[in-house]
């Protein structure tokens, strides 16, 4: 019992003391949850995405085989499918059609993408649920700048769901006898082939045996188009670094201002306390409190506010970085994804260093005598 | 009877604990509630053979990294010479960065 109410007389002298440096404490708290906040936003956001994509993609093709001409991505002959399922662990080749259209009167880019649900239907669309969002009110019907500039319109036969919007937004399906006269596509060409394979264990030997085949080829592996994504928004890279490079500094001036030293006002707080009895532990407590109060208070509220930014407030601090100069940005909520690892991460990066950095130099003012230390 | 000062701290953190212990459980129920879109999500993708999640539009090594281009200067690569703003915030895919080292 006296053990907790030491701590509790030691705590409500702590908080009086930081109550009497209001406008500092305060200013200092703010920066800190600041500071977790952006870290905590970053980390949640960047989890939640990479299980996205790791959930979303996990049906993707099993190999993509692309042509290569003088280093940039080509056409790829549709005779290669043939001898693609050649290859003994191919069960199936498909030669795929898709690209890229730039629409004058949005200034959208949509991915345009020859779909065999729409073979029976000549002159028919399925639009992804951005596509139809940019273009506004099209009246069942939506123009296409062929590559000759005339206008093709075409019937919009649906709207994709707008569940699957984080993949589908761009999406414009059509027939495959309009895309290859939209975009004067040759005939016997494809934009890449997807191949079939059982037998996760032989990708490898095949994409080998692909390279040897057809020297002009590469073959992308699906466990590449996951990889893709733990790198896309890895730490160590890209925006997230220079986020996370700017909260370490700011943590490191914040610990290094701590750690040089005490201000006078502080300084003489710790000599009075002595000279009327308080002992070096009794200081340190303290010590560990004040640093604990400001650093527990700022880690909570930085967590909870980051939580509430990514998973209620549509991580709207983030978007104009997303968006970039996208004209159609898909609406997506994510689902949240908490690790007890990632949170422990950010306790222990957050709050650790700040209260150890509040005891260091308060422990060398404490073993000192109280009058040295006053007339300082 | 006034509250000290260390009972009204003591009882802010334990409020934020609940806070904390709340989002947890609504990161699970979410979970469990988002599983039939995540589904709806992948089967699209599986079935329109796509390999790229929709986040940037603005260029094609953007919209799909993943079928990016080797390296070739000014264009097709996450993080080379910059156009787009969305390519600061992408890496560059571990498959390509991988073989133009080779």
């Amino acid at each position: 019992m006296s053990f907790l109410n030491r701590q509790s007389n030691i705590l409500d002298f702590t908080l009086s003391s930081l109550l009497r440096r209001k406008g500092k404490n305060l200013a200092l708290t703010i920066v800190y949850s600041f500071v977790v906040f952006l870290v905590a936003s970053v980390v949640f956001f960047v989890l939640s995405l990479k299980r996205e994509a790791t959930l979303a993609l996990r049906d993707s093709p099993e190999i993509i085989v692309q042509r290569m001409m003088a280093g940039r991505h080509d056409l790829i002959p549709v005779v290669y499918a043939e001898k693609l399922r050649g290859i003994r662990g191919v069960q199936r080749a498909k030669p795929r059609l898709w690209g890229y259209y730039y629409d004058p009167t949005s200034g959208a880019n949509y991915t345009v993408i020859a779909s065999d649900d729409l073979k029976e239907s000549p002159g028919e669309v399925a639009l992804g649920a951005g596509v139809a969002r940019t273009m506004g009110s099209f009246e069942g019907k939506v123009p296409f700048k062929a590559h000759d500039g005339s206008f093709v319109n075409l019937k919009v036969k649906g709207v994709m769901a707008s569940e699957s919007e984080l993949v589908s937004s761009d999406l414009v399906l059509m027939n495959e006898g309009d895309f290859r006269m939209l975009f004067n596509y040759p005939a016997e060409s494809a934009t890449d082939i997807v191949l079939s394979v059982r037998n996760q264990k032989e990708f490898a030997t095949i994409a080998a045996k692909i390279a040897h085949d057809l020297p002009d080829t590469r073959p992308i592996l699906r466990d590449e188009l996951l990889r893709t994504y733990d790198a896309v928004f890895d730490w160590r890279g890209g925006m997230v670094v220079v986020v996370l490079t700017g909260a370490l500094l700011a943590f490191v001036i914040l610990a290094w201002d701590k750690a040089t030293g005490l201000s006078a006002e502080e300084k003489r707080e710790i000599g009075v306390l002595k000279a009327i009895g308080w002992g070096t532990g009794d200081v340190l407590l303290m010590k560990f409190w004040e640093g604990a109060a400001v650093s527990l208070t700022s880690f909570f509220v930085g967590v909870l506010a980051a939580y509430v930014h990514v998973y209620f407030g549509s991580f709207v601090l983030f978007e104009p970085a997303l968006k970039g100069w996208s004209v159609l940005y898909p609406k997506f909520a994510l689902t949240p994804i908490l690790s007890a690892f990632h949170v422990g991460s950010i306790f222990v990066l957050t709050v650790v260093p700040y209260t150890v950095a509040t005891i260091v130099p308060s422990w060398r003012a404490a073993t000192i005598d109280p009058d040295a230390v006053m007339r300082a | 009877m006034e509250m000290r000062k260390s009972q009204t701290f003591l009882l802010f953190l334990a409020a934020c604990c609940v806070l904390v212990a709340l989002m947890y459980a609504h990161a699970g129920w979410r979970q469990r509630a988002d599983a039939a879109e995540l589904e709806t999500r992948a089967r699209v993708a599986g079935y329109h053979g796509l390999t790229d999640l929709c986040l940037f539009t603005d260029a094609r090594y953007t919209r799909n990294p993943s079928m990016a281009d080797f390296n070739t200067a000014f264009q097709d690569s996450p993080l080379s010479l910059e156009h787009f703003p969305s390519g600061s915030v992408l890496g560059i895919p571990p498959h390509l960065k991988h073989r133009g080292a080779k």
